[in-house]
């Protein structure tokens, strides 16, 4: 198992490294560049001149490239040109925030899609099926702003729930982990726990909608798949109840797709994510991501790209080792 | 980046081999999405739409960009936005109506998105298909630039290419959502180009002698049409999608002159959501519906070309 992760990890570098090297070269290749950004209207052809040479810009560009590679090699991906923080201490101040919303989301998604997915492909062509066909139809077709805005507008009020933010005015929270949740079980400051769990509630559903939507499809047509198969019928024959046949056989086997579409779902929430977060003004990596797309934060930008990257790469060894659990037929050698 | 992103080309694969079938499967297929309510009534929707974009000038009530009700402004708000006598859904803050900027939107909307697919397509399929046709080491550095643009989600990769304009534009949204149908579309007319290089009719034009190049421009992209038209249609969706989520970031076309469905209902929906939340629900039920069309008719394109559900 720790022989096929490493191979899994030092297979992933050479798609990084293409990938940095474009990240890169892409930045830089545009106009509009950060000195600009920064000085706003008041830049002149020699204060951005003055500028590059200080950010160091003004190097040939594979020197450029060659240096960042190297503090990257070592953790360190320079200081954002808006905060001034080491931009890999700004990604650890606005993770917990990203992660905690994104795994909400992802439990929604997969707690609620797998078993309407499966109700679909029980009930096929039946008005269930009909419905939640429709539904997860639709649930791609709005966009995931106006979702957002639409459920602030509606749905915050009648439910009583915070439609910004992460957390209460006013409400000190201790901070130990950054995950607000957990910090408040872990400290038992209940208030700001509960404070924490409402704030989510709306934005993760919002974030949620996609992958729930091509969960339940991808289980529907997963489970209609199996239920065609031989050994299903060996099955049923071999005189076994229903309810083992579903949990055994049926479940078992149309779950392999549905764990690689979470997979391939928790790459996109990243996406989601900026547009999730500008809406309910909840402060993670997206907010980052947005902020520093207008600055032409190059350092924070070329970190949060490689970041996605990295953690796409991991969800795909994630996913791959957790098929050997499922299945025993790919079990790893 | 195995299994994952190999699950992502999955689909794409099985519809680019769908296309080493020939011709008798489009037959069957057309056949097949007559008799399905989904693609009749994602047909339906898409054909409404098309009418409406083209008719759009000819049947708005009024000028979609002529600034009415100038008396009524009130100095440093402009207009409020809302109901007014004569304008059957309201006027935008600057008192345009807007049914007609609804219904010129769909034009614009409709050009966004198919702009965006046709770049996507065309530049996709440049690089698909010299990977295909030479093969060899072109082939493996082509794809794996291709998987190392799959292996970024796609939300992502549109915002990141639109942030590296100076100026926001329609043009750079454009270009932004087009390039998130780049890799799949490569991928497509690649894995179709390999599908039937063994197919038979390749094999037979080969033995007649007739020469590699116009094997692949007369034989090989003509068959492989069919699985791009599925790819185009589903793109048409997203990229639709796509260009209003750029849009509310600021990422997209500034200028508020623009009647475009994405532009409406982001600026809507960041101002007066408070005091008009129905400028933002008219753009927005547009694109759902729209988007829900288009995907609806790709999704039963695809399932009547998948030789899976041959029978």
């Amino acid at each position: 198992m720790l022989r096929f992760l490493v191979r899994r990890l030092l297979q992933a570098i050479p798609t990084l490294l293409i990938l940095s090297i474009l990240i890169f070269a892409w930045l830089r290749s545009l106009p509009g560049g950060p000195a600009g950004a920064l000085l706003g209207d008041k830049a002149t052809p020699e204060k951005i001149a003055d500028l590059n040479r200080i950010l160091g810009l003004d190097d040939p560009i594979f020197v450029q490239y060659f240096k960042f590679l190297g503090r990257a090699v070592t953790g360190d991906f320079g200081n954002s040109l808006v905060s001034a923080q080491p931009v890999m201490s700004e990604i650890g101040n606005f993770l917990p925030a990203t992660l905690e919303l994104g795994l909400c989301a992802m439990l929604i998604a997969v707690c609620l899609g797998i078993p309407f997915g499966y109700l679909s492909a029980r009930f096929r062509g039946g008005p269930v099926d009909n419905v939640i066909i429709v539904l997860s139809l639709v649930g791609v077709a709005v966009p995931v702003f106006f979702l957002g805005y639409m459920m602030q507008d509606l749905l915050a009020a009648p439910l009583g729930l915070p439609s910004q933010g992460r957390q209460m005015a006013g409400l000190d929270a201790t901070t130990v982990t950054g995950f607000a949740v957990f910090d408040g079980i872990i400290t038992q400051e209940w208030d700001a726990a509960w404070d924490a769990i409402t704030h989510l509630i709306l934005p993760a559903f919002a974030l949620a909608t996609i992958p729930l939507a091509v969960i339940v499809r991808i289980t529907r047509a997963s489970v209609l798949d199996v239920l065609n198969e031989d050994f299903i019928r060996t099955a049923n024959s071999k005189g076994l109840t229903q309810p083992v046949v579903r949990r055994r056989h049926v479940l078992r086997n149309g779950l392999l797709p549905v764990v690689t579409v979470i997979g391939l779902q928790t790459g996109a929430l990243l996406g989601g994510a900026v547009l999730t977060e500008r809406v309910f003004n909840f402060r993670g990596l997206g907010f980052l991501l947005a902020e520093g797309i207008e600055r032409r934060d190059y350092p924070r930008l070329q970190a949060l790209l490689l970041f996605g990257a990295l953690v796409y790469v991991l969800v795909n060894m994630l996913v791959d080792v957790s098929y050997g659990l499922i299945d025993p037929r790919v079990r790893v050698r | 980046m195995n299994t994952l992103l190999n699950k992502k080309k999955e689909p794409i694969d099985r519809l680019a081999a769908s296309s080493a079938k020939g011709h008798s499967l489009g037959g069957e297929a057309m056949r097949r999405m007559l008799r399905s309510p989904v693609a009749i009534t994602g047909g339906v929707i898409t054909g409404l739409f098309l009418l409406l974009a083209i008719l759009a000038p000819f049947i708005a009530p009024k000028d979609p960009y002529e600034r009415y009700l100038q008396s009524e402004v009130i100095l440093g708000k402009g207009i409020i936005p809302g109901a007014q006598a004569g304008f059957p859904l309201g006027v935008d803050d600057f008192g345009r109506d807007y049914l007609s900027r609804l219904l010129v939107g769909a034009q614009n909307t409709l050009l966004v998105g198919v702009l965006a697919t046709v770049i996507g397509v065309v530049v996709g399929m440049i690089i698909g298909g010299l990977a295909g046709a030479f093969g060899g080491w072109v082939d493996t550095v082509l794809m794996r630039l291709v998987d190392v643009m799959l292996s970024v989600p796609s939300l992502l990769l549109a915002i990141s290419v639109a942030a590296l304009f100076q100026k926001p534009s329609q043009w750079t949204v454009i270009v932004a959502v087009s390039m998130v149908g780049v890799p799949i579309f490569a991928r497509l007319l690649r894995g179709s180009m390999l599908a039937q290089r063994s197919s038979d009719h390749v094999l037979a034009a080969t033995s007649l002698g007739v020469k590699r190049g116009a094997i692949v421009v007369r034989h090989m992209l003509p068959n492989s049409l069919g699985p791009v038209i599925v790819q185009a249609t589903l793109t048409l969706a997203t990229a639709i999608l796509e260009a209003a989520a750029l849009s509310f970031l600021g990422l997209g076309d500034p200028d508020p002159n623009r009647a475009e469905w994405g532009i409406m209902l982001s600026r809507s929906a960041r101002q007066f959501l408070d005091i008009r939340p129905e400028l933002a629900y008219y753009p927005a039920i547009a694109i759902i519906i729209v988007a829900l069309g288009f995907t609806l008719l790709g999704e039963s394109l695809r399932e009547a070309l998948d030789p899976k559900n041959r029978r």
